[in-house]
């Protein structure tokens, strides 16, 4: 299976073909983000807008996907309709794994179908079939009609779609991998729906002879022991990262009621805890990862007035809880699902609905608009219309929705209010943690709370040095992109450590590589920023809105003098990476 | 005598990592595949609806054996097959003639089925599969 290049499908949605090439780099692009840094480099076209059909739409694994424990994630990059620049949004389930077993390190689709299409790819497979009458249809429709019309491969295959968010080209439309994984953030699903393409199916039925290596199962037997055996991954097989909602909101960090306050009594009601014990349906886990952290929770619909029910299966995790719960104000469990439930089958991407979603709310109490715009009244803790609030996001029901799902700044130029958008380069993270971090999600590659570990040290750092603070983001960076170009999920980073990393790449015979990881992460980390920047990324671009400097955390108020420090110095330092020789 | 015989008796708590199929794949067939195990996970219409493990039975006598034309099948005690696979001429009757799907036969028409060997029950996180013993 160890390659000493890159197999890439390129394929071109406006004639419906594609070919096989392999591309030179392993050694110094690794995969994932390396390798679609390097795949934009060669197929992107930086100066034309991101609906342009000759953009690119990839997706890319890593070299140990398949071989070792959650090596189970994909990027996705493309060109953002958010922002008009290149970016990457990070996906579990079982595309990175179909993938694989589809003798694939990446998928460059380009060009725009005629109609409504859907792809279906496999080693013996390579289809692209209208699929107009799914126009509008939501994930759970398209997924079902999907898998009757690609039917080969049930079981072992990945499938993607997005719902009518993506199909009309907002920049809040998500992709939905497998039901209950998203490539998220920054509207990736635009970006496949302005290539008219409504769906992706891989099929992983490939198989590849592994060296008779005593070595590669001893190193995969010590990894899986620390997954499993261990309490290293305790957190996320348990309560999952949901529950930060109640560590967060005891150190007056989580965002309640539109940032306007960091910590309510009432967290109990949406804990992490609750979640599990009142709402846990079950667990499940992407493919190649024992841990499981995906949980899966139910809400009951009653209809009409006899006793008859249906139910949805919601997954959850700590941002969704945030964005559609303490964000808010909502403080039920069901009623937070009820709210994620729109967005998930609508295809939005939650955290942006949800924030884009308390903004409005606090624009209607403020006058700044009326039911004329929002149709419904909006008002913190109002799940019922922040269901069909969300409906309304999805749909692009009138002009304001439609505009507000473009992003809450847009709408804010509009109708005003720009000063209390929870915006930091996109819609905010929940994470009201300090200085740092809002300097760092501001001016982050993704602009994700996973760019760099900005959050954490917020929360063990009192003191405002912005030399240190910006140091932590500068160094933190190169480990995260070269895990990211592995593709590794984050949350086993305490498991991959650089010489774990080594270990597990010189055992299936990537010996380059491990012998040069960080020198190879720092290159990563500068041809990713280089194209960036090539689409216009410039940090001076960037302003935090006011609602973020009164912010009170465990530490105080916010030091405005220190944030904008913070803020100027770590783009300096990105900018000067395009000067480092 | 007693011999020993993969089940799965606890697939409703699955949750779908395919760590079993994978180390069948790693350690018994040197394969990285979802495919060529004697072990396989699969949704069964999406993931809302749980997962079903394909996996011999330990049928005794086993229809597989009975239409292999070369041996290559031979009737394992306590049920199941032995696989001579230098013997096997990839004619695949064995996968139509098991009644649950059990046998995988690649693109290069080789067959994958369950040897009763067990490496795949420590993998299961969710202890969802258990070895048993059979009186002979």
């Amino acid at each position: 299976m160890m390659r000493d290049h890159f197999r890439v499908l390129l394929y071109d949605l406006t004639v419906g073909k594609g070919k096989y090439v392999n591309l030179d780099g392993r050694n110094s692009a690794v995969g994932g983000s390396g390798l679609a840094a390097l795949l934009y480099s060669q197929y992107g076209q930086p100066q034309l807008p991101w609906n342009d059909p000759a953009q690119p739409l990839i997706f890319a694994i890593g070299p140990l996907t398949g071989m070792f424990p959650l090596m189970s994630k994909t990027v996705c990059a493309f060109k953002s309709s958010y922002h008009n620049q290149y970016t990457e949004s990070h996906a579990g389930g079982r595309m990175a794994v179909a993938l694989a077993f589809a003798g694939l390190d990446a998928l460059v689709l380009t060009g725009r179908a005629p109609r409504l299409s859907c792809l279906g790819i496999g080693t013996h497979a390579m289809e692209l079939k209208d699929v107009e009458f799914l126009r509008g249809k939501d994930a759970s429709v398209a997924g079902k009609m999907m898998r009757k019309i690609f039917n080969a491969g049930s079981g072992h295959r990945s499938l993607l779609r997005i719902g009518s968010a993506g199909e009309r080209g907002s920049s809040m439309a998500c992709i939905n991998v497998d039901t209950y994984r998203h490539f998220g953030r920054l509207g990736g699903g635009a970006s496949m729906g302005v290539k008219n393409l409504k769906g992706l199916i891989v099929q992983g039925d490939g198989d590849y002879s592994l060296l008779d290596s005593k070595e590669y199962v001893s190193v995969y037997n010590k990894v899986y022991s620390q997954m499993t055996d261990t309490r290293m991954m305790t957190k996320y097989h348990d309560l999952g990262t949901a529950a930060n909602m109640q560590s967060l909101n005891d150190i007056e960090s989580l965002p309640w009621n539109n940032l306007q306050k960091t910590s309510d009594a009432g967290i109990e009601a949406i804990s992490g805890n609750t979640f599990a014990e009142e709402t846990l349906l079950r667990n499940g886990a992407c493919s190649a990862c024992p841990v499981g952290c995906i949980h899966i929770g139910y809400i009951r619909e009653k209809v009409g007035e006899e006793h008859r029910y249906h139910y949805h299966q919601v997954p959850y995790d700590y941002e969704p809880i945030f964005a559609a719960g303490s964000m808010l104000g909502v403080k039920n469990a069901f009623d937070v699902l009820r709210i994620l439930d729109v967005m998930e089958l609508g295809c939005i991407d939650v955290m942006s609905g949800g924030v884009a979603l308390a903004w409005a709310t606090e624009a209607f109490e403020r006058g700044l608009i009326t039911t004329e715009q929002t149709i419904i009244p909006l008002a913190f803790g109002d799940s019922g219309n922040y269901v069909l609030a969300a409906e309304h996001l999805c749909n692009g029901t009138n002009d304001f929705y439609a505009l507000l799902s473009q992003g809450t700044l847009r709408a804010s130029e509009k109708y005003g209010g720009s000063e209390f958008a929870c915006v930091l380069g996109q819609e905010m993270a929940g994470y009201a943690t300090g200085e740092l971090f809002f300097a760092a999600q501001a001016l982050g590659f993704r602009h994700s709370h996973l760019d760099t570990g900005a959050y954490s040290y917020d929360q063990k750092h009192s003191e405002k040095n912005v030399e240190a603070g910006v140091k932590f983001l500068m160094e933190d960076e190169p480990g995260r992109v070269f895990l990211t170009s592995m593709v590794a999920c984050l949350f086993a980073r305490s498991v991959y450590s650089d010489e774990q990393l080594a270990e597990c790449l010189e055992s299936v015979g990537y010996n380059e590589i491990a012998a040069s990881i960080p020198a190879v992460s720092e290159q990563i980390r500068k041809e990713r920023w280089k194209v960036r920047i090539a689409t216009g990324f410039h940090p001076d671009h960037i302003d935090i809105p006011k609602r973020f400097y009164s912010v009170k955390t465990w530490k105080g108020d916010v030091d405005k003098e220190y944030l904008d420090e913070l803020k100027q110095e770590y783009g300096r330092r990105i900018m000067f990476l395009m000067d480092d020789k | 005598m007693v011999m020993k015989i993969l089940t799965a008796p606890r697939m409703d708590r699955c949750i779908g990592c395919h760590s079993c199929s994978l180390a069948c794949a790693r350690l018994v067939h040197k394969k990285l595949s979802w495919n060529t195990a004697g072990i396989r996970i699969h949704s069964s219409g999406g993931l809302t609806t749980g997962f079903v493990a394909e996996n011999c039975m330990a049928c005794d006598p086993a229809p597989c054996v009975e239409v292999c034309p070369t041996e290559a099948f031979i009737q394992r005690r306590g049920g199941g097959v032995i696989v001579k696979k230098n013997l096997c001429i990839r004619c695949g009757k064995c996968v139509d003639a098991c009644p649950v799907d059990a046998i995988y036969q690649n693109h290069e028409k080789e067959v994958f089925v369950c040897i009763h060997c067990g490496r795949c029950v420590k993998y299961c996180p969710q202890d969802c599969l258990e070895m048993i013993e059979v009186s002979i």
